[in-house]
């Protein structure tokens, strides 16, 4: 039985908690480093993560890229989309493929 | 160039080297067919993943401005209680797949209730409908979400077994192969060439004995 949670500002994940999921603000990038590393040494399979915050964790989601669980998802806040959850996406590719062959179609 | 280790060119070196190289070859075959499979399967995937990606985040948009207009509308005290406590919870269910030796998660999610209207965790009465609409839309996206963490995960689980999988063939084709390759045919030159020298020396010691016990010494100045 596993959790689902959701960490970012709080103007962006409020409504998650309407949903069922869990919600965790954070609001700088520390916090937020120090609430992942909970989250991922409790039951929880996936965390959605916001990009604003993403953006400088880097290193942390590095380490979550290769283990099964916990499954750490980009999603975008109320501040828009920084495209980081599809640069992620990109370096799936860059790293099997070895350049980037899908996004480049257009 | 005879490797890049010094061999001992004896037959014994020989058989084990030639055991080697059978090993290796079949080796690198199946990792080749390996890492081709993993790759057509990823391609796959990583296409999937680009659509649910697109298709989340233009829906986490959207709830987004819909939240902000039902915020617009209501005191932010009202709000916050009315999504302080929340009727439904999600739990999931995750299981593992083996794709081509990769383990990748395949999740299912469990509400506690089943009744859909319970995402609404508030009264009416006294929230902008809006909010309702504002939820409605983040619930409506949830199953793609759940279905993106799934695929995504797998991406980079498989992209890092490729990678693995690639470096591996690559290692095999042009280091350990060629290295093999080279040693067995030093060891058989220099075993030829070894038996050429004793052919050789038998002969000359023939051709001594033969001269001195038959005087040919002689016989051939004349």
């Amino acid at each position: 039985m596993y959790r689902i949670a959701v960490v970012g500002d709080r103007d962006s994940i409020y409504g998650f908690a309407a949903l069922g999921l869990e919600t965790f603000p954070a609001e700088s990038s520390e916090e937020a480093a120090k609430r992942l590393r909970l989250l991922a040494d409790q039951d929880y399979a996936v965390i959605y993560l916001t990009e604003t915050l993403a953006s400088e964790l880097e290193e942390e989601l590095e380490r979550y890229r290769e283990t099964l669980l916990p499954a750490v998802i980009l999603i975008p806040g109320v501040r828009g989309n920084t495209g980081m959850g599809i640069q992620m996406v990109k370096k799936s590719v860059e790293q099997a493929v070895g350049s980037d062959i899908i996004f480049n179609e257009k | 160039m005879a490797g890049r280790t010094q061999v001992n060119p004896t037959r014994m070196e020989l058989t084990r080297l030639k055991k080697k190289l059978v090993t290796a070859t079949r080796g690198h075959k199946l990792l080749k067919d390996k890492r081709d499979e993993l790759m057509r399967q990823f391609l796959d995937k990583v296409r999937e993943n680009k659509r649910l990606r697109e298709r989340v985040e233009n829906g986490i948009q959207a709830a987004n401005k819909n939240f902000l207009l039902a915020r617009a509308g209501m005191q932010d005290e009202v709000l916050n209680t009315a999504l302080l406590a929340p009727k439904q919870k999600v739990t999931l269910e995750s299981e593992t797949e083996n794709v081509m030796s990769v383990d990748i998660p395949k999740f299912t999610f469990k509400t506690r209730t089943p009744d859909e209207n319970d995402i609404y965790s508030y009264g009416f009465a006294f929230t902008s409908s809006d909010l309702d609409g504002a939820v409605k839309s983040l619930s409506d996206i949830f199953p793609d979400m759940l279905k993106l963490a799934e695929c995504e995960k797998a991406c980079q689980l498989m992209a890092a077994e490729i990678e693995k999988t690639r470096r591996r063939v690559n290692a095999l084709e042009h280091v350990m192969i060629p290295e093999l390759q080279e040693n067995i045919k030093y060891i058989t030159m220099k075993l030829d060439e070894n038996e050429r020298s004793t052919q050789i020396r038998l002969m000359k010691v023939k051709d001594m004995m033969l001269k001195e016990a038959h005087g040919y010494e002689d016989y051939l100045n004349g």
